[in-house]
């Protein structure tokens, strides 16, 4: 016989006491572990899933403070440069400003030297004019002079123009002062009727004439009536004399303001 | 010369009685249980892990996805069952290489004890997925007449399975004492190759068999549609 029954129960009982075994020790802790793998893997990739988000999203917002910092930064540059160059400006107009009260301040000055220095000179020639003048004609003067002085007086008193000539004949006329006629020096009797004839003849009446003498006159002889004048002195050709060195003098300091211009225009 | 470890009789007492079969099945269950044991103490979840892990768990996984290509959506429902058959039969004939060892599944009631638990298994898993009465109702498929052909189907496959085992183990244990017997040296090597060759194409075939049994019994039987009345008319 080949089936042994009692075998046949016993092996019935062993194999499922190895089905127990087995489910115990071997499948169901290999299947947890497995499982427990596979869950751990899926919490891997979704735990790398949310860092790569993570990791995204702060790139995006980093990329975005970037660009907003760059353009930030762009502003700023734009407007420190404007700035500058604002500032640039006002230092260039500040300095120019400067440079041209400068400029003026000197011109004004060398104008103020040069009017005292012309000033000066005319004050020094007029006065050296005057002092050599004042002692040739104190050396000269003498009957001769004085003569020929009047003489001269007489001569402008005719040869005087028409208008000058009216004018005094009405300012004679309008007073019954007499007119005053002043000179450097007495005047002999003989001179006072040749002045007082040649008046008479001049204006065609009887002027009266009061005579009388002035040292600061200067050589020369005025006469003097209801406010008008007529003189010949001296004076008047040193007053020409000024008056040519005057114009020799602003001759002279034009081209010396002319040059100090050009020099500041190539300046600026 | 004895044609079964049955035979081997270590102890008796009356009907009690301790053969070879059943001391190498404990020796077999307790080597597979302890080796599990050993193996599954410190199991790793991580990346890294054992060399016996892995082969562990390539068996475990493979086991189950032989069961789910054969159809059973749900393999750890029927891991226990058709891996321990698979697992049983093949370190049977596995231990054929160790001297001395007489696989337990060259005995018929071995493998007469694993048809009738496939035998009973059939029938229970496919009661517990349809219903006591879809399951019987199967045997009346596709007439009534069909019924004693379904039943002596059943018997019939379960007798198949047993001597089909313990025939090939019987035979390949048989040949290779033969063979001693006849040319002592090389040649019993290499036909205990082949028989370590046929014994683990025999734990397949008994394990993909019972799988197909179980699969064919736990299968949803959809109700044909009846014919359309409308239509008819």
């Amino acid at each position: 016989m080949l089936i042994d029954w009692f075998t046949v129960g016993a092996q019935v009982i062993n194999f499922l006491i190895l089905v127990w075994l087995l489910k115990r020790f071997l499948y169901k802790p290999i299947l947890n572990a497995i499982d427990a793998r596979e869950k751990r893997i899926a919490k891997e990739l979704a735990d790398a899933d949310a860092r790569k988000a993570e990791a995204q999203h702060e790139r995006d917002t980093f990329q975005s403070k970037n660009e907003a910092f760059e353009q930030q930064r762009a502003t700023l540059m734009t407007q420190a440069k404007d700035e500058a160059k604002t500032e640039r400006l006002r230092l260039l107009d500040e300095a120019r400003q400067a440079a041209d009260s400068l400029s003026a301040k000197r011109q004004e000055t060398l104008k103020n030297d040069a009017h005292h220095l012309n000033q000066g000179i005319a004050r020094r020639t007029q006065q050296e004019v005057f002092a050599i003048a004042r002692k040739a004609l104190t050396d000269l003067a003498g009957a001769s002079l004085e003569e020929r002085m009047s003489g001269v007086f007489i001569c402008r008193l005719r040869a005087m123009d028409d208008q000058t000539k009216e004018s005094l004949a009405v300012a004679l006329k309008s007073t019954s002062d007499p007119a005053l006629v002043r000179s450097a020096f007495d005047l002999s009797e003989a001179q006072h009727a040749a002045i007082q004839n040649a008046l008479n003849e001049t204006f065609s009446a009887e002027i009266h004439v009061r005579f009388e003498t002035a040292p600061d006159l200067l050589c020369g002889i005025e006469i003097t009536t209801n406010g008008q004048k007529l003189a010949w002195s001296i004076a008047d050709y040193l007053v020409s004399l000024q008056e040519g060195v005057d114009e020799l003098l602003k001759e002279k300091s034009q081209p010396e303001e002319k040059s100090a211009q050009g020099a500041n225009e190539q300046g600026t | 010369m004895h044609l079964s470890p049955d035979q081997i009789i270590f102890w008796q007492h009356g009907f009690f009685k301790l053969n070879a079969t059943i001391a190498y099945t404990w020796g077999l269950m307790f080597v597979l249980a302890v080796g599990s044991k050993l193996v599954t103490r410190r199991l790793s979840t991580g990346h890294q892990r054992s060399r016996w892990q892995n082969l562990l768990e390539i068996i475990v996984t493979g086991i189950a996805n032989q069961i789910k290509e054969v159809g059973l959506s749900q393999p750890e429902k029927y891991l226990g069952f058709l891996g321990t058959l698979f697992l049983f039969v093949a370190m049977a004939s596995l231990f054929t290489i160790v001297p001395g060892y007489e696989p337990p599944t060259g005995s018929l009631s071995t493998t007469a004890a694993l048809a009738i638990c496939v035998f009973v298994a059939v029938p229970l898993f496919g009661i517990e997925k349809s219903g006591l009465g879809a399951y019987l109702r199967a045997y009346l498929k596709p007439t009534v007449i069909m019924l004693p052909f379904n039943i002596i189907s059943e018997i019939s496959r379960t007798l198949a399975l047993a001597v089909r085992l313990f025939g090939n183990m019987m035979s390949g244990t048989m040949i290779l004492a033969i063979l001693l017997t006849i040319t002592p040296f090389i040649f019993p090597i290499v036909m205990s190759a082949l028989g370590l060759l046929t014994g683990m194409v025999q734990a397949y075939i008994f394990s993909i068999l019972a799988t197909v049994y179980i699969a064919a019994a736990t299968r949803v039987r959809k109700p044909k549609p009846e014919p359309d009345a409308s239509i008819e008319a």
